[in-house]
């Protein structure tokens, strides 16, 4: 066993390419029938269920209802830049999967084959890169529409993710001063030996979800779309297909936003409590750690899969949960709350990091549970400070107290 | 021709047609659409190169952040406007004519004394050691950590400077 031929490397890569591809397009069609159901049981209804067994064959009804459905040009629309929106948003949403390992390496007779479908050297900023593209979609597809409603939801959106970007980025800086590479593979099997990073990084998964959120535009940061305020937002004036893209767009980004929180905090594939499924892929193209195996592979791609559907989970839950900010509480949340918290974060993490290591304890376990005691003390603290009556003006009991109610005279 | 070498007049190509694009559409949101084609190519050349840590800096800074900021400051303030050429008058149009004239004879000039590709490669027996963004940050934030501080000052300053010219009442 060594390293795969050239042929053997394109032939598994456009396997993986494929099969990856499929599975996205199927899971992106299941979340927008997941995001129907849940919503449902949360409020107690039925959700959708004519088509198929318990509604299941919906995603293929809303599909075909799209391609027979007529396309719009409003007037005055930019025909190229209205026609290209769509697509520029759902180009991001569907490369960045590229860098994510999905499973355990498995050793073939031709050669290790990694469970990544590129191991690019610069890791994870392969995926801040695209991510910052989306936004073009969105205030294109405002712009192009000519109409008001849309443009209004294209600014926004211009201006909140940019600001989020930036609390995005900073919230990805603590993972890389634990780990000390941008490798994905490698944060996940530094997570294997050691602890989840959940636990030492415990107010960066706070701080990076809450800016996914933001960066995703789902409730309660969706100012681009706001449904009471613009109508529909962005793509009020899209139809048809090119609808459906903005969609599709839309639920991939929130299942690429899971499979960060994933890769970064739990253990990307890795089945917990397990030894067995600690391999590695070296360069030379052998597998170390273990014993490699057909169903260790799929056995971790399972896991894997199951984690991502929790916080898919977790995104639908929030936005049938959390009503939606005002414009100007987003920006503050952003600019004023998120980044600064974040800079002294960052600054503590490294100071502890810097005393650890003066007191002569290296990575692994133990260092890790220091600056898991050090997180949860921060959380602590942070939770209480968090209220968001307080820190965001106007959401709170305390501006709803009936004696404050006065009408003006 | 060799791989690399196409790929790499592929997106010179995109580049330099974009480039044209964009200097010569009327309408600015076109404009600023053609330049993040042509930073987009140009980081794609990097990746040739085998500086891909700036290459996903051009995306992320330039395609991602500073020309979203370019079209939304274009889109608020053309709005209901036709879009008027901002060269007016016979003056300004010879002005520029020269001024481009000049530029064109900078560059013949440099392309006139340009040699062949240096066979000596610097980075990539680095890169391939340390990872491409460790080898950066070690000559960044180990040997020339004074020059980045001083630069990261600069940049407070002018940002504080953009925060009291905005500000009504500081």
């Amino acid at each position: 066993m060594g390293q795969l031929s050239t042929t053997a490397f394109l032939i598994s890569s456009a396997l993986k390419v494929l099969g990856v591809f499929t599975i996205w397009l199927l899971a992106v069609a299941g979340v927008t029938l997941a995001e129907r159901k849940v919503a449902a049981w949360i409020q107690d209804r039925s959700g959708p269920n004519r088509v198929g067994p318990w509604g299941t064959f919906q995603p293929l009804a809303d599909g075909l209802k799209n391609f027979v459905k007529e396309e719009n040009l409003p007037a005055g629309a930019s025909r190229w830049l209205f026609y290209l929106a769509p697509v520029i948003s759902m180009f991001p949403a569907f490369v960045v999967f590229a860098v994510i390992p999905f499973a355990a390496p498995l050793a073939t007779p031709w050669g290790g084959v990694n469970m990544v479908i590129a191991d690019l050297p610069i890791g994870f900023l392969f995926i801040v890169a695209l991510g910052s593209l989306g936004v073009y979609g969105l205030v294109l597809g405002g712009w192009a529409s000519n109409s008001k409603y849309p443009f209004l939801g294209g600014v926004r959106a211009s201006a909140q993710m940019i600001s989020y970007e930036v609390a995005l980025g900073l919230s990805l800086v603590p993972i890389l001063m634990l780990s000390g590479n941008v490798s994905l593979p490698g944060i996940v099997h530094q997570q294997q030996q050691s602890l989840w990073f959940v636990l030492p990084l415990l107010v960066g998964l706070l701080f990076f979800t809450i800016s996914y959120f933001a960066e995703t535009n789902r409730l309660p940061f969706d100012m681009p779309e706001a449904e009471s305020e613009l109508v529909y937002g962005f793509h009020t004036e899209y139809s048809a297909m090119k609808f459906a893209m903005f969609m599709m767009a839309e639920y991939s980004n929130l299942i690429i936003a899971s499979a960060l929180i994933v890769t970064f905090f739990f253990g990307g594939w890795d089945i917990p409590f397990w030894t067995g499924d600690d391999l590695r892929y070296a360069a030379d193209g052998s597998i170390a750690g273990g014993q490699s195996a057909w169903w260790i592979t799929l056995l971790t791609g399972l896991a894997y899969a199951l984690k991502v559907g929790f916080f898919v989970f977790l995104y639908i839950w929030v936005r049938w949960t959390v009503p939606r900010f005002r414009y100007d509480q987003v920006m503050a949340l952003g600019w004023k709350i998120l980044i600064p918290l974040l800079v002294v974060y960052i600054i503590v993490l490294g100071a502890v990091m810097l005393l650890l290591e003066g007191a002569g304890i290296t990575f692994g376990t133990r260092y890790l549970l220091w600056l898991t005691a050090l997180n949860l003390i921060l959380m602590l603290g942070i939770m209480f400070w968090l209220d968001r009556s307080r820190i965001i003006v106007g959401t709170g009991w305390r501006q709803m107290r009936p004696q404050q109610a006065k009408p003006r005279g | 021709m060799e791989l690399n070498q196409l790929v790499f007049y592929l997106f010179a190509g995109v580049a330099v047609a974009s480039s044209v694009m964009m200097i010569t559409r009327r309408n600015p949101v076109y404009s600023a659409m053609y330049l993040v084609v042509s930073l987009f190519s140009i980081a794609a050349i990097f990746v040739l190169l085998n500086a891909h840590f700036l290459a996903a800096l051009q995306v992320v800074v330039y395609a991602g952040a500073i020309l979203v900021l370019f079209l939304f400051v274009i889109m608020l303030l053309n709005l209901g406007h036709d879009f008027e050429p901002d060269v007016r008058g016979r003056f300004w149009w010879f002005f520029g004519l020269g001024l481009g004239l000049v530029l064109l004879a900078e560059l013949v000039t440099l392309l006139g004394n340009l040699r062949g590709p240096a066979e000596v490669d610097l980075l990539t027996p680095l890169f391939q050691a340390r990872g491409a963004v460790a080898a950066l940050a070690e000559s960044l934030f180990l040997n020339y950590v004074v020059a980045v501080e001083v630069t990261g000052i600069l940049l407070l300053v002018a940002m504080v400077g953009a925060v009291v010219i905005a500000k009504r009442r500081v």
